[in-house]
């Protein structure tokens, strides 16, 4: 890549006003270095990622409201989490993470549990426990 | 307290680190030569692990192999600790700052808040120095960012407890010996024979059979996953190469820029020549990366554009293989 084809490209490094270093070559063939502020086909897989997120946290968001999940699935993808990810954080096995996610078991959890996963995601018990439309 | 240490921005946050604590102790060495030298290259297809829901490439070596190797290689030693104690790994690093002493630190994205939310994902393998400590607030120097940052006792204590894959687990490194001078000569050509010996493995997973296999497993995504997973997959290999420690493309121009920056310490013209070839397989990275996104902009693709891109992936894996070939021969 040549020093005047470091990509310029608009990306959501703007709003963090910070430009990225590359490796390119000068005129001369040498190397050198040169700032972009990103490339397209990354900032269409980022987008596409995020939404994806956003897809996932809405579809666990009407599957809690529609009882086949518990608030916990909805926060972990909140969080962009996945099953062993918040396992680890909460200290606990996969399995046991995933039978939380039945609304059943999840109503019988005791105040320690519950508070394990609200610890994680930075909210109250409550919070947990009822999530918002 | 302040050390007076001087942030450099690298394009990669691991030899940026290495980069800017060796320059910190006098002995300054470039980004590509800590990447070269410790033998970061790599490209390998791990097995069972998902990142975002999705497979996962890796187009470096292991976190912390860089330096490890490089240190081997150019005869400093450096002290590494992993605490299972959040208090114990925040005493050992005031411990440092007390004696002015910048020290790097393994760190999880997920909580850095001075990245932009849109790259804050559960990615562990994160890199940067902490160069002071003014009351509640650690001074950061991360190598990828442009300027300096800082984060609050808090914050900096959750970045480096982030759970997961790759869990840092405290970890703090910092050199603590220096021969007299570096023998970067002897160092170099152990970088490259490594290397070479990685990219050629007899291993399906790794090197340029790795990226075969990856080939291969995107001409059978489509029918397999369908194709809205399809896109997905491929849209994260396009961010493991080129977003999350700058992979495919950019690794290879730094690894040019490493070979031509060797060629005058070795004396060896043919590495010039190499370092061009280098260069023009980075480019095939990116046009495959330019392709990949073709597919994934629109959400219906046709199986063909699958396999073109597989095909691309072929060709840039048959150009390494002669390219590592020769490399291995031009340090004989």
């Amino acid at each position: 890549m040549k020093k005047d084809e470091v990509p310029q490209d608009r990306s959501s490094l703007e709003t963090a006003k910070f430009k990225e270093l590359c490796y390119a070559i000068d005129k001369d063939g040498n190397y050198t270095t040169a700032k972009s502020t990103g490339w397209s086909p990354k900032t269409i897989a980022l987008d596409n990622a995020i939404r994806d997120i956003n897809e996932r946290v809405e579809k666990a968001k009407q599957r809690v409201f529609a009882n086949e999940t518990s608030p916990i699935e909805y926060y972990m993808e909140l969080h962009k989490m996945d099953l062993s990810i918040l396992a680890s954080y909460v200290g606990l096995w996969g399995w046991r993470v995933k039978r939380h996610f039945k609304p059943s078991v999840f109503k019988k959890l005791s105040n320690k549990i519950l508070k394990k996963y609200a610890v994680v995601f930075e909210i109250s018990v409550s919070e947990l426990q009822q999530i918002k439309d | 307290m302040k050390i007076d240490f001087t942030h450099k921005q690298t394009a990669h946050c691991e030899n940026g680190v290495v980069s800017n604590l060796m320059t910190y102790n006098g002995f300054p060495v470039s980004e590509p030569m800590v990447f070269g030298i410790g033998s970061g290259l790599l490209y390998c297809f791990i097995p069972i692990l998902k990142v975002n829901h999705a497979p996962a490439i890796t187009y470096r070596v292991m976190p912390g192999q860089i330096f490890k190797k490089f240190a081997k290689r150019v005869g400093i030693k450096i002290k590494k600790e992993k605490f299972k104690n959040p208090k114990e790994a925040k005493a050992r690093l005031d411990e440092n700052l007390a004696k002015n002493n910048p020290v790097g630190l393994q760190v999880g994205v997920y909580n850095l808040t001075y990245f932009p939310d849109e790259y804050r994902f559960h990615f562990n393998a994160h890199n940067l120095v902490v160069y002071g400590k003014e009351e509640n607030t650690y001074l950061i120097s991360d190598p990828i960012m442009e300027e300096v940052s800082s984060l609050t006792d808090k914050e900096l204590g959750k970045v480096r407890f982030a759970k997961g894959a790759f869990a840092p687990k405290g970890h703090i490194y910092y050199p603590i010996d220096f021969p007299k001078e570096l023998d970067l000569k002897n160092a170099i050509i152990k970088g490259i024979n490594h290397t070479c010996k990685d990219m050629l493995a007899p291993i399906p997973i790794l090197g340029v059979r790795g990226i075969k296999f990856v080939a291969n497993l995107i001409r059978k995504w489509p029918k397999k996953h369908g194709v809205k997973k399809a896109n997905h997959y491929l849209g994260q290999i396009v961010r493991m190469q080129e977003e999350i420690g700058t992979g495919g493309g950019g690794f290879r121009y730094i690894f040019a820029a490493f070979l031509q920056e060797s060629s005058e310490i070795l004396k060896n013209d043919k590495l010039i020549d190499l370092s061009k070839e280098m260069t023009e397989i980075g480019d095939l990275w990116r046009d495959f990366a330019l392709n990949a996104s073709r597919i994934y902009k629109n959400r219906k693709a046709a199986q063909d554009s699958y396999e073109s891109v597989a095909a691309q992936l072929d060709d840039i894996a048959d150009r390494e293989k002669v390219f590592f070939k020769k490399l291995k021969k031009a340090i004989k």
